[in-house]
């Protein structure tokens, strides 16, 4: 295997070089920017992930809460949606520095020490808020009589939000979802600002030590990559999950 | 508290003045790429709804790249790349001529280009949802191609893209926070360099936050005002 890697390896470069590009400069930093993807594609799956954990609760809270937790819900992604996602990151990174004591007594500093962790915080409250409102979206499109019905048949409040309501609110909510998400791609740059090695940071890191401009050429390659491969898939996904809807396709 | 509050205050010992300089510059960022950008965006949907293949296709790929890319690598981009083929160009005028470029400057068009790709889809919609009719109507009463355009087309373009173009407007005021990262003293460098001093990161970034909040909501004001004005001639469904 390892040698075959070698050749495949050594052939992309021939490549490179082949069609005017700098291959030297390829070799010295092209497994750094594999890396580097890997980090914002981890960057960007965990926030995603633990934002819909969080953005269900919310979403519920807006709209079956009282006055009380559908207000507070409401003021939690207020915030977050208004606010630049760079002034977050910054707000929870440094700020914790700042409560470093506080959090060292509650044992949580160990989290708080580690820049990838506070960009996957940051990004996890930010992506919660956006997409809680996408899901609050698709619960308040479906008509009231889907509760009605399912009470009438003596279903369980929480029982007609897992069977009924939750799935039909996510099938509408599924194009912003994936639209969240290349949002979210894009975003993940931010991360290099407070020093994770994401591939932006990456990218920052070859430019301030070749001062050729084709490492920015590479990423923005990499990230329209990844930017289209959600893209596609989503489409995918949308036709498949929403096969009852498509009538005419 | 009180410490705090006197870090804000505008003076020697405070902090207040600064970041209101910097509040001020984020603004006028916002409002000098505004009309860039919805210049590009009308441009490129132009381009997208022409009759010619390839101005589509140009029009399309801008899209894609633009709303693809990190609006950080953009700026990155337009900033150090516009720095090096400028002073390769004058490297042809004048022997080892150099140019900086202005990071106001490349803020603008970095952020303009962005603005343009987002705009571009609100108003190809809007371009499409005036029906044909309008514009046969308006050459029967012998108006020309511009009149066309400024009386009837427009007016009806405008009430359809506004809540579009509200969206990106409150996009492009959030992205103006990336400028700070090549040394424009907008808001968020100004607070940053307060930070740097005061260490006190948690309640300057607070403070920028909200400063961040109020603009969003004194945009929103504006914003259904205008919708109030642009659609004056419009019966909407609920009777508002």
């Amino acid at each position: 295997m390892e040698p075959f890697l070698g050749m495949l390896g050594d052939g992309f470069l021939w490549l490179m070089s082949l069609i005017g590009l700098n291959a030297d400069l390829m070799s010295r930093y092209g497994l750094r920017f594999l890396d580097g993807v890997w980090v914002t594609l981890q960057l960007v799956g965990l926030s995603i992930v633990f934002g819909a954990v969080l953005a269900l609760p919310l979403a519920i809270a807006r709209v079956e809460g009282g006055k009380f937790l559908s207000r507070a819900a409401f003021t939690y992604s207020y915030f977050f949606r208004g606010t630049p996602l760079l002034a977050q990151t910054f707000l929870i990174y440094y700020g914790a520095g700042q409560f470093r004591e506080q959090l060292t007594d509650i044992g949580l500093w160990w989290f708080f020490r580690d820049a990838f962790n506070c960009a996957v915080f940051t990004f996890t409250l930010n992506t919660a808020a956006y997409q809680s409102e996408i899901l609050r979206g698709g619960i308040q499109t479906l008509p009231v009589g889907q509760m009605e019905a399912a009470q009438a048949l003596g279903l369980h409040r929480v029982l007609a939000y897992r069977k009924i309501i939750l799935p039909q609110a996510i099938a509408v909510g599924l194009r912003p979802l994936g639209n969240e998400v290349v949002l979210m791609i894009k975003a993940s740059a931010i991360a290099s600002v407070i020093t994770v090695y994401d591939l932006m940071g990456v990218t920052r890191l070859a430019f301030s030590r070749s001062y050729d401009m084709e490492v920015y050429l590479w990423a923005a390659v990499l990230y329209l990559i990844m930017v289209e491969i959600v893209r596609r898939v989503w489409n995918v996904l949308e036709r498949r999950l929403n096969r009852h809807l498509l009538l005419s396709h | 508290m009180l410490d705090l509050l006197e870090l804000l205050s505008f003076g020697p010992n405070g902090w207040g003045d600064e970041i209101l300089q910097g509040a001020l510059l984020t603004i006028q960022l916002a409002l000098v790429t505004l009309p860039v950008g919805i210049a590009i965006g009308l441009a490129v949907a132009v381009a997208k709804d022409s009759h010619s293949r390839l101005l589509r296709a140009v029009g399309d790929l801008y899209t894609t790249v633009f709303r693809g890319l990190p609006e950080l690598l953009t700026l990155f981009i337009v900033y150090y790349g516009g720095q090096m083929l400028l002073t390769r160009l004058a490297g042809y005028v004048v022997e080892g001529a150099h140019i900086e470029v202005n990071q106001f400057v490349a803020g603008v068009v970095a952020l303009g280009l962005v603005l343009g790709a987002f705009s571009s889809e609100v108003l190809l919609a809007a371009i499409r949802a005036v029906p044909k009719g309008q514009k046969e109507a308006a050459s029967a009463l012998g108006l020309s191609g511009w009149s066309t355009f400024r009386l009837v087309t427009f007016p009806q373009l405008w009430r359809i893209a506004l809540p579009g173009l509200s969206n990106n407007w409150m996009v492009l005021l959030k992205d103006t926070s990336l400028v700070s990262v090549i040394a424009i003293t907008d808001l968020m460098r100004q607070t940053s360099i307060a930070v740097g001093v005061t260490k006190q990161p948690f309640f300057f970034y607070l403070v920028a936050c909200l400063i961040y909040l109020v603009f969003s909501g004194l945009s929103s004001i504006v914003f259904s005002a205008l919708e109030n004005r642009a659609s004056r001639g419009f019966k909407r469904v609920g009777g508002h």
